[in-house]
This record gives C-alpha cells, structure tokens and sequence, in this order.
C-alpha cells in the first residue's frame, strides 16, 4: 500500500508562498505529473513529500501513516534530481549499489548484485557496469541515476525534471523507457517537469500548477479537452490554443457569460475565402517541418493554426474559417459549457 | 553585417579529430544554425570561428579577410554563451553599457548606445533597475542587449536558450529571430534543438562526428534529408526506416515492402542487390483498411493535436502521427497507406540517399 497523500498543505519563503492549501492524492501504482512553469511550486511539492522541506501547515501522508514530522530517510521515498549526481570514483556498478550499501538499510551482497543486474536490464546499462560513471555519455549517466533510485523499492519515487539536461532525442527515448518501466515494475510516481509533452505521454494523470495552486487534475486527455481555466488550457497544445474575444466569432451559439472562445488548432478549417464564416487573412506560414504554423489575422486578433501540407497558403491571401468544438471562458477564465453552466465541479 | 567563410576547416585536440575538414558560408545578414548532437564538433567550429581555438588546418574569413591568425579580441564578433551572466551588484544600464566602458568609450557616447540598444530590445524602462529583481525574460534581454552594443560584425551564439523553460524557449526564439532581423546582423547559433533551428534558421548545417553531413534551408533538410543520420535527427519522432533487400533500376517507381508494392518517386540510380531502408516520415503514413502492408499497432502516445501511434510491420517498426481522435486499440492489425511522392530510399549500409525525382527539384547540399 504505497498511497501518497497531501493534505491542505502550505509552505512559504519569507512572502513568497510557493505552495498553496495543496491537496493531492497519488494512488499506488499511478504515474502523476505536475506540470508548470519555473515557480510554480512543483519542486517544493516534492522536497515536502521527500521531507527535505516541512510545510506551514497540513500533513503528509505516505501508505497511510502521517510522515509530515519524520526526517527524510524515515519516508521510505527515493529522490532524482534533475542533474545527475553520480560518484565519479565509482564504477556504475558501485554507484548503483551504493544506496543498498548504506548502514540504515543492510542488505546482503548477493541481493544488491541480484538486483543491480535486474535495474541495470531494465536501463540497458548492462554492459556498462564496471565502467567508471565518468566514461558514460549525458543519456547513460542519467539512466544510472534513475537507476540508483530504482535498486531501493521505496513506497513512492520523486522525480525532479530528471530528463531536462538531455539531449532532445535521448530524451523522447528516456521517456518511453520511463513509461514502460514504471508499467512493468507497477510503481508509484510523482514526476515534476515544464515539458507538456512529458507530461501528455508519461502520465496517468496531470496536475497543473500555478503561483503554488493546483489548478486541475486529470487524465491528459481530460486536461487537454476538458480544460477548467483559460489558463491550462493554454498550458497544453501545440500550437498554443487561440483565446479570442467571443464577439470575433460572430455566431449566435456563444453562450451569454463568454467573453473569451478558445479554438484549437484542429478545430479550425481553412478554406478558399469564397466559403461562409468569418474572413481571415493569411499574415505569414511558419514551415516547422512537420508542422506548417498559419499565422492568421482575425480583425484584429493574432491566430495561429496549422496548415495541411497540400493546401498551398501564402501572405496576403483571403480565407474563410470554419470552427469546431470551441470553448468557451467568463469574465474570470473559468470554463462554461454551451449551455452556459460551469463546465466543471 | 558580415559574411563568414569557412573553408576545410579541421581541429584535433591530440589525437582525437573534433572536426574533420568542414566548409561552409554564413551568407550577410543570414541566420545559420549548426546543429547536431553533443560531441558533433559545433561548439568547436564554432570557437573556432570566434578566434577562441585556432584550426589545425583550414582558413576562416571574415568578409573576405583572412582571420584564422587573428585573436578573438581583433575579430569584431561578439560571442553569447548561455545567457543570463550578468553583474548582479550593477544596474540594467551598467550590464548593458559594461563592454563600452571597458574599451573606454567616452561617457556620451556609451549612454546613447546604450540608450539605442535598450529601445531596441524594450527594455529602456528598466535601465535604472537591479538586476536581481527581473524576471527571466528581461535578464535574457539584459544579457542580449551587453551582446548587441558593441554593434559588432556577426555574433555567435552557444546554446544561448538551452537552460530555460521549453515555453519560454519558444517565446525567445521569436525575440532572438525578430532582434536579428531589426539589427541586420548575421548571426551564427548552435543548438541541439532540431525545433529551435527550425523555428529560427535561414540555413542550417547538420554535423555529425567533426563532418557536415547536410546544409541547406529547414524545409529543404525536413523533406529532402540526404543521410539516413539526418533523417533520423531531424523530425520528433524521426523519419521511418522499413528495411528491404532488392536489386534497384534506374526509372523504377514502386518497391516490394514485405512482398507489397509501394509507389516512390522515379529512381534515377540502378543498384545492385543489397540493403536498403526505405525512408517516411510520421505524418505521411496513415491508417487504410485496404492497404495490404500490415502490421500491428503496439502502442498510442495522445499528444493532444495528435496521436503517434507504433506499429510493428514485417520490414519494421513505424510511427504514424494521426488526429488524437481516431480510435486505436493496441494489439489491433492495421492497413498502412504510405504517401508516395514524400518516400526517400536510403543505401542501408553507407546511409546515403538514392537519386529520385524526389530529389531532383530541391537545391544541392
């Protein structure tokens, strides 16, 4: 039973309240990712569940017992920080062992090798074992470091941004590899990171913070859909999705109290600028590769969509715009259905 | 404005070959990327073209001058590491107006380029402020502006953005992109980044192991990829490989994929009997219950926009990028429609692309 629970808890620096009234609770085997930007509070969350912070004021509970007063090896968590710090003397090997080593947690040297070998699988390390951590490469070192976590079985793994000093492509690779060891292995995870694509492929589900708030948690097809605040709606999506003023679209279906429609991009049709609907004009085609942006003017506004590679768009022309399933925000942000109600809890 | 030349250029450090004979041209007033993965040779080319390192062999020219001898203070470059190295005991104006004041500028002279260069970067309501107290984007900003002022010839960048937020990234890839162009400057920037090259490069050159693999304009490397290296680095996820064994003629236009036919562009070579590794990219392969090449899907990644769903055929494994809201069941056999005139076929062995019609239209490397 490895449930990981926060209760109303908060913690400041002086004035600055880097956790807000947070409530989470990370059930066993689950892989949850908070997401946002730098100062949002994530790594905070996770130095209070480590124990290397204590908060103001709530509790802490891991596998259902309160830990919010005991020290951080008392927690039965492990920790991987974001740089990879691995003892350069020590082989891969050693580094990998050197956490079963320690004097609070006695294990035999037969085990330690049973399971070194078994993580070092896992990892693709294997035949890296008796190299010295300094002769890996960036990819390696930090396979090993989420490995020196992984040799423990602890009730809950914290990890803190562990891929963003790779390299992009070792990066997508260490990411499925997470994702599949955590899936093999059943462990419970709480992942922090800025990278929405992490978060969309890694996660159960996502917790999207801001200024220390929880603002929605969800599965990613839930955060991304279903959005509760303009605000993550505009944290997931590639292009970021456009936030218009609701009188731009002209259409009679805008719920009263909108004052914000949010279109993503593939639910806006461009077509020839003989069709009906709104006239927007083409401002300039950003070629990304495999995405071509759009960067449209609507009146005004600033959109950007993405453009079927076989429809030849340039600057200057005329479209018409077709919207599908649009969202719509109040005067505060928040999400309202069509109907007009809130559209969540 | 400057135009920086850079011809056989080659650096060992001992025995090991950093770069191996690279040539290529910054043209005047151009945004040029060297991309390629830790241990490339980028950063050494790129030291090297900022008089940090001298070549073991090779010329550098600076409009037309020869400065490979030259030190880096004689060269008129100005280099920006990661940003963000600013004097923390000084103000906006002192950052800013630092490299002036060393030179001993005299003091009307530093206070309007200063001035100049704050507007340009609109930051000029700041200029008396700490620099402890701004925010990221503004000592980016700050540290840009202590680059700019000298006005110099070209500059070059290292990573500049490789510390920050991947949203934040994005936004400051626009600034950099729209600062150059207001300045007129010919800028040289490295990354590892296939989406900041992309976002911001006139012309890119990919190095791979101290050798150019390809150099030419974003799209041009995206759809006409010379190498199966390139191909690979560029694109998230990268470009498709099905592997086949065949012996090639010059004007064919289909090759047998786990005994299917497939429709390419018109060969122009003829090859014997060997491997090759026919080349697609995610959003040109999609899904066609019709399609008689099969395979199974293993696994959906939901991306939000899109999907990238893996399926395992006879001849490989192939990731399809499809809208997020076509329903996938893993363990699932699909059809697979490739598009036709988007394939590149690959020499397996060298990795080296066969000539097609493909090929034909898009300028050399």
């Amino acid at each position: 039973m490895a449930e990981v629970a926060l209760v109303d808890v908060s913690k400041s620096y002086g004035a600055v309240e880097a956790v807000r009234g947070l409530s989470l609770s990370i059930a066993d085997g689950e892989f949850l990712v908070l997401l946002g930007p730098t100062g949002a509070g994530k790594t905070t969350t996770l130095r209070l569940i480590a124990g290397l912070e204590r908060p103001d004021r709530g509790n802490v509970v891991i596998g259902g017992r309160v830990v919010t007063n005991e020290a951080p090896a008392e927690r039965d968590v492990a920790f991987v920080f974001q740089q990879y710090s691995l003892y350069p003397h020590l082989t891969v090997y050693d580094n990998l062992a050197f956490p079963l080593r320690s004097p609070a947690r006695r294990v035999n040297e037969n085990a330690v090798r049973r399971r070194i070998h078994q993580v070092a699988e896992l990892l693709h390390i294997e035949h890296k074992l008796d190299n010295r951590a300094t002769a890996l490469s960036g990819g390696e070192m930090q396979r090993v470091a989420i490995g020196r976590a992984l040799v423990r079985e602890p009730a809950v793994y914290l990890m803190d941004e562990p891929l963003s000093s790779l390299d992009a492509k070792l990066r997508a690779g260490l990411r499925l590899e997470l994702k599949r060891i955590q899936r093999e292995l059943g462990t419970t995870i709480l992942y922090v990171t800025h990278d929405q694509t992490e978060a969309m492929t890694m996660a159960d589900r996502i917790g999207v913070m801001n200024e220390g708030i929880l603002i929605q948690l969800g599965t990613p097809r839930e955060i991304y859909e279903r959005p509760d605040t303009a605000y993550v709606a505009s944290r997931l999506g590639t292009p970021t999705i456009n936030l218009i003023p609701s009188e731009l679209l002209g259409c009679d279906a805008v719920p009263p109290q909108a004052r914000t429609v949010g279109l993503r991009t593939e639910h806006i049709r461009i077509s020839s600028g003989d069709r009906p609907g709104p006239l927007a004009q083409v401002h300039w085609v950003e070629h990304l590769g495999d995405q071509n942006h759009v960067h449209l003017k609507l009146a005004t506004h600033s959109l950007v969509t993405l453009a079927d590679p076989v429809q030849q768009l340039k600057a200057g022309d005329q479209v018409s715009l077709e919207f599908a399933e649009p969202l719509y925000f109040d005067q505060a942000g928040n999400r309202i259905d069509a109907d007009g109600s809130r559209g969540h809890a | 404005m400057a135009e920086i030349k850079v011809e056989a250029v080659a650096k060992t450090f001992g025995t090991f070959a950093a770069v191996k004979g690279v040539t290529f041209t910054v043209d005047h007033g151009s945004f040029f990327v060297i991309l390629g993965p830790s241990g490339c040779g980028k950063t050494t080319t790129l030291r090297m073209i900022a008089g940090l390192e001298l070549p073991s062999s090779g010329r550098i020219l600076l409009d037309g001058e020869d400065v490979t001898a030259l030190r880096a203070s004689a060269r008129d470059i100005a280099f920006v590491f990661q940003l963000f190295a600013l004097y923390p005991h000084m103000n906006v104006r002192e950052n800013i107006g630092f490299p002036l004041r060393c030179q001993n500028y005299p003091r009307a002279e530093i206070r309007r380029s200063v001035e100049e260069t704050a507007r340009l970067l609109r930051i000029d309501h700041l200029l008396e402020r700490r620099v402890g107290g701004l925010s990221g984007g503004d000592r980016q900003r700050v540290a840009l502006g202590r680059a700019i002022v000298r006005r110099p010839k070209a500059f070059l960048m290292d990573e500049p953005l490789g510390a920050l937020d991947s949203e934040f990234r994005r936004l400051m890839c626009g600034e950099l992109r729209e600062l150059h162009d207001r300045i007129d400057a010919t800028t040289v920037y490295i990354t590892h980044d296939q989406l900041e090259a992309m976002a911001m490069a006139d012309r890119i050159v990919i190095m791979n192991q101290g050798r150019v693999e390809q150099i030419g304009a974003p799209q041009e490397i995206y759809d006409r990829p010379r190498t199966m290296f390139v191909a690979d680095f560029i694109g998230a996820p990268p470009m498709n490989f099905l592997g086949v064994q065949a012996s090639l003629q010059r004007g064919d236009r289909s090759i047998r994929i786990d005994g299917v036919p497939i429709e390419m562009p018109e060969l122009f070579e003829d090859r014997a009997e060997g491997r090759f590794a026919l080349g697609v990219r995610p959003e040109n392969v999609s899904f066609a219950d019709a399609s008689p090449l099969r395979g199974r899907v293993i696994g959906a990644e939901y991306l939000g926009t899109t999907q990238i769903v893996t399926v395992i055929t006879g001849s490989g494994q192939v990731k399809a990028r499809l809208p997020s809201n076509k329903a996938v069941q893993v363990g699932e056999t699909v059809g697979l429609a490739l598009r036709s005139d988007r394939l590149s076929l690959f020499d397996a062995i060298s990795g080296q692309v066969l000539h097609s019609s493909l090929y034909e239209g898009g300028s050399r490397g």
